[in-house]
């Protein structure tokens, strides 16, 4: 055959050796899904075989040649009430099923490691908790929950693993967050599913499923020096955040120390819990989001953090337990241990102890790290 | 019961001296127009001439993607492509096709009526849809749009520099002659049907227009408030749908799926329209259970408005209102599943002929079952995850659009030509065009649904090279489907002065437009039917046959 058309040739062997009719099975979730598809297809195939066989035999039974004249019928409550109820209870088998599966997929295990994504035209930025920064590549350990918490900077995007079976919309001004559990080391195709612009098909990258070795050499060897949360320390203080912030009596703003993840009281009454999406919509909203009982001086961040910015101070202050280290980024003659040590046991508190914040490298947590007390309100 | 079917004698037909056609001459004639058939000939030519614009772009898409590397063209005109792509088929094409111009000729005629209840109403569609079309083309020519045809936020109101208040201002127009022609329609079948045409007796086509009416009126405002939101918002950045000013980009999903979801029922339901009176007047017998067929068409237009969310189960709406917006999408897959077993049961004990619209009729109900089930996929949350934004759902919807409803349009034109125009078209060569386009179709979009599940993104210039193999299989179907569409246009260009004198009624159909000339005088009856009978009786048909005087003016 090649010697008749080598392109051809090329084709066809391309064809023999890299068909596939199914994604690799890389994930937790993946056998469920795929599961689920072979039901779906399987219904598929007898409700097309049954109006297949229904539309041929009668062609062929009742063409004119055979069947030159019609007999009239008006119709067939029990037909018709049959082929009603039991597409009905298919699809509804269809939806229970489907649903399960994306509870599943869309409610994260409580201990699931974090990693942050922001989506921006036309590319992809992991920042890992341990101040790891990639682009267009994700590096996870196989057989651990990893839970993505995303945000656009620009427009919709959508960050899709097929070999894991998920798919999260990345959307401008709120969290999203997908899990996955990876179960085969390799690396599978990151897509932008959402078209968002020009190079829509070029904001894709690698997912690099390691085995928990490997994923500790790498974590060590491409660490930028400082965590995530050094960042946002850093940050924290470049912002003057720590002015009002300071955890002591009489600060002006609330105490951020355990407020992750615990009930907090709004101006009006109305009480949140406060997550990702709070703490990022304080910053940015301040006014909206203003607590009971301070006066809502705080001005806005609106334009001044980046979203890389924004997720090292969010994950600054889950991570916050005391109030220790502010008082001594802020050099306060005031501090007093008993009192910052009273506010630390909040519900459902995420420990997490800084190290080495003491060598700080000048590694620019953001744009406004030059920015020194804050900025002025807008 | 039983009826023998008698064919008129066609070598005896001959053109009626005097019908809408030649009852006046000149452009003027055509185009100042208050005739509802010749406002249907408008809009036919003119729906043609932008269903090819819109093929060529889809050539282009395909051929660009024979290859991994994008090659063909940049990056900007590729998007440009599936943008107008998208745009023209779907707000010049698919919604107008069978309602603008099968159902402009034939749903007055059906009632009974002479024309339309607002002729002039029925124009100024026409006009509107050509002001939109040419606002589009405009759109194009200075350099396109790149928005897609869903025009998400904040891509089109911030993010881009092409000429999208431009096209939107286009949708937004179209919409318009949309909402004129189902305002017609409904109340032309509310207030115009001949005496004794009672709701029941109406043929099935009637009803399901009915259906697609209430969601033109009803539905497409939602849109141009969307598409007028989207405009403000690029133009004095007024915020609605950005989230740094308080708004929420969310929201314009939610609005612009509001119209969109229920326009794939405006698009689809008169298709089904065709299919029931094609597969009745082939089988020479009534629609087996003309009532649930009806009250399916309704079905769907009232659960088309609840199920919207359905585009947008990743988009983080809640997981509960995610849970409702599925089993309302389960719902609404059930009415279409009944006729399409109806449709099946119709053909039981019939006597069957095969002439080219009962062949795409065949091609629709084959081809929609496919994009129907593949439907329910979607539908179910968690398959939706993996599926959704890749090329799952271009193959998906293209089975229900292009497999479904240009089948459904094709059989119509085809099965309404003779009325239209007094002349057969060639049938060797149509059944010939019915297959190719049938072949075709499934090489082109079937490979689809694999490349999907293996997780091709929608809307890709460039791709994976694993995937080469069924893309090229789906350029090679592309070419085949064009060919396919290509033959009707060419002989029945061809039929209009050489295919052989139809005569009134040469299927033996039932309904009132077949029991006057072809093609019809202007004023469709010299006198105002009085109905007797049932929709699809033919043994009233056989009855009536021999002591029929054809009038031929």
């Amino acid at each position: 055959m090649h010697f008749f058309s080598p392109v051809l040739w090329q084709f066809l062997v391309k064809w023999l050796t890299e068909f596939a009719l199914f994604p690799p099975q890389a994930s937790a979730i993946a056998p469920y899904m795929d599961a689920f598809y072979f039901f779906l297809l399987l219904i598929s195939l007898v409700g097309l075989v049954l109006v297949g066989l229904m539309v041929g035999t009668f062609s062929i039974m009742f063409r004119k040649e055979k069947n030159p004249q019609a007999t009239h019928i008006e119709g067939s409550t029990l037909l018709e009430a049959t082929w009603t109820i039991i597409p009905l209870a298919l699809f509804m088998v269809c939806f229970v099923w489907g649903a399960l599966l994306y509870f599943r997929i869309y409610n994260p295990p409580t201990n699931a490691m974090n990693i942050y994504i922001v989506g921006k035209q036309w590319m992809w930025k992991a920042e890992h908790p341990g101040g790891q920064h990639e682009i267009n590549a994700l590096h996870i350990p196989v057989g651990r929950n990893v839970q993505l918490t995303m945000i656009s900077q620009d427009v919709f995007h959508s960050f899709s693993i097929p070999a894991f079976r998920v798919k999260r919309e990345v959307i401008p001004g709120r969290y999203s967050t997908v899990w996955f559990r990876a179960t085969q080391p390799g690396t599978y195709h990151l897509f932008c599913t959402q078209y968002c612009g020009t190079l829509h098909s070029s904001m894709i990258g690698d997912i690099v499923a390691m085995s928990p070795d490997d994923y500790e050499k790498w974590t060590a060897g491409s660490t930028s020096g400082q965590s995530l949360a050094q960042n946002g320390e850093r940050l924290y203080a470049s912002l003057g955040c720590n002015s009002c912030h300071s955890g002591t009596a009489g600060a002006r703003g609330p105490n951020l120390a355990g407020i992750y993840r615990s009930k907090v009281t709004l101006e009006g009454g109305r009480t949140v819990t406060a997550d990702d999406e709070f703490l990022r919509g304080s910053i940015l909203n301040p006014t909206t989001h203003a607590m009971a009982g301070y006066a809502p001086i705080m001005p806005t961040y609106q334009g001044q953090v980046s979203e890389e910015g924004l997720i090292a101070l969010v994950e600054y202050i889950k991570g916050l337990n005391n109030n220790d280290r502010i008082h001594q980024t802020l050099n306060d003659s005031n501090f007093s241990p008993s009192q910052a040590g009273a506010t630390g046991a909040a519900p459902n508190y995420r420990s997490r102890q800084l190290t080495g914040a003491d060598q700080m490298p000048d590694a620019k947590p953001d744009t406004s790290s030059s920015k020194g007390m804050g900025p002025s309100p807008q | 019961m039983s009826t023998i079917v008698r064919l008129p004698n066609q070598q005896d037909a001959t053109l009626p001296k005097r019908s809408y056609l030649n009852s006046e001459y000149g452009l003027k004639s055509w185009l100042l127009t208050g005739d509802h058939k010749r406002i249907a000939i408008l809009y036919l030519i003119s729906i043609t001439f932008f269903f090819f614009l819109g093929g060529a772009f889809a050539g282009l898409i395909r051929l660009e993607l024979l290859t991994p590397m994008p090659d063909l063209v940049s990056s900007d005109t590729y998007n440009k492509l599936f943008s107008a792509h998208g745009i023209i088929m779907v707000f010049l094409f698919l919604v107008p096709s069978v309602p603008a111009t099968v159902g402009n000729f034939v749903l007055p005629i059906m009632v009974g009526a002479r024309d339309l209840a607002f002729p002039k109403v029925n124009l100024l569609s026409w006009y509107l849809y050509m002001v939109a079309g040419i606002v589009i083309l405009s759109s194009l020519i200075l350099g396109g749009v790149d928005t897609g045809w869903t025009f998400t936020t904040p891509l089109s109101t911030h993010y881009l520099n092409t000429h999208v208040i431009t096209a939107a201002m286009g949708v937004f127009i179209a919409g318009f002659s949309s909402i004129f022609t189902g305002l017609n329609f409904i109340v032309t079948t509310h207030r115009m049907r001949a005496p004794g045409m009672t709701w029941f007796r109406l043929p099935l086509f009637v009803w399901s227009h009915y259906a697609a009416s209430i969601l033109m009126v009803l539905g497409t405002p939602v849109l141009a408030i969307t598409l007028v939101l989207v405009a403000l918002e690029r133009a004095f950045g007024i915020g609605v749908f950005d989230p740094t000013k308080g708004g929420d980009p969310l929201l314009f999903q939610h609005l612009f799926w509001f119209y969109s979801h229920p326009a794939v029922y405006i698009m689809i339901l008169p298709g089904m329209g065709v299919i029931s009176e094609v597969i009745s007047t082939f089988s020479r017998k009534r629609v087996f259970g003309y009532t649930a067929v009806a009250f399916s068409s309704v079905a769907i237009a009232v659960f088309g408005f609840f199920v919207w969310a359905h585009h947008m189960f990743i988009m983080g709406v809640s997981n509960y209102s995610a849970l409702v917006f599925s089993l309302l999408t389960m719902l609404v897959a059930v009415p279409s599943a009944i006729k399409i077993f109806n449709w099946a049961a119709t053909l039981y004990k019939g006597s069957i002929t095969f002439e080219t619209p009962m062949l795409y009729a065949f091609g629709f109900m084959g081809l929609f079952t496919i994009g129907g089930l593949t439907g329910v996929f979607l539908g179910s949350l968690g398959m939706d995850i993996h599926l959704t934004e890749t090329y799952f759902i271009v193959a998906h919807f293209h089975f229900v659009m292009v497999g479904g409803m240009l089948m459904a349009y094709l059989a119509g034109v085809h099965f309404w030509w003779p009325k239209m125009t007094g002349r057969m078209y060639p049938e060797g060569l149509s059944k010939l065009a019915a297959v190719t386009t049938f072949i075709g179709f499934i090489l082109t979009f079937f490979p689809q649904f694999v490349l999907g599940y293996l997780g091709m993104p929608r809307r890709y210039h460039a791709y994976p090279p694993e995937f080469q193999v069924l893309n090229v299989l789906s350029t090679a179907g592309a070419t085949v489907l064009g060919i396919g569409y290509l033959l009707p246009m060419i002989y029945m260009t061809w039929s209009l002065k050489y295919g052989a004198i139809a005569g009134s009624n040469p299927w033996q159909a039932t309904g009132l437009e077949w029991q006057i000339q072809s093609p019809p005088p202007t004023e469709n009856f010299i006198e105002t039917p009085i109905v007797d009978y049932e929709a699809y009786d033919y043994d009233w048909l056989a009855n009536k046959t021999p002591h029929e005087v054809t009038t031929v003016g």
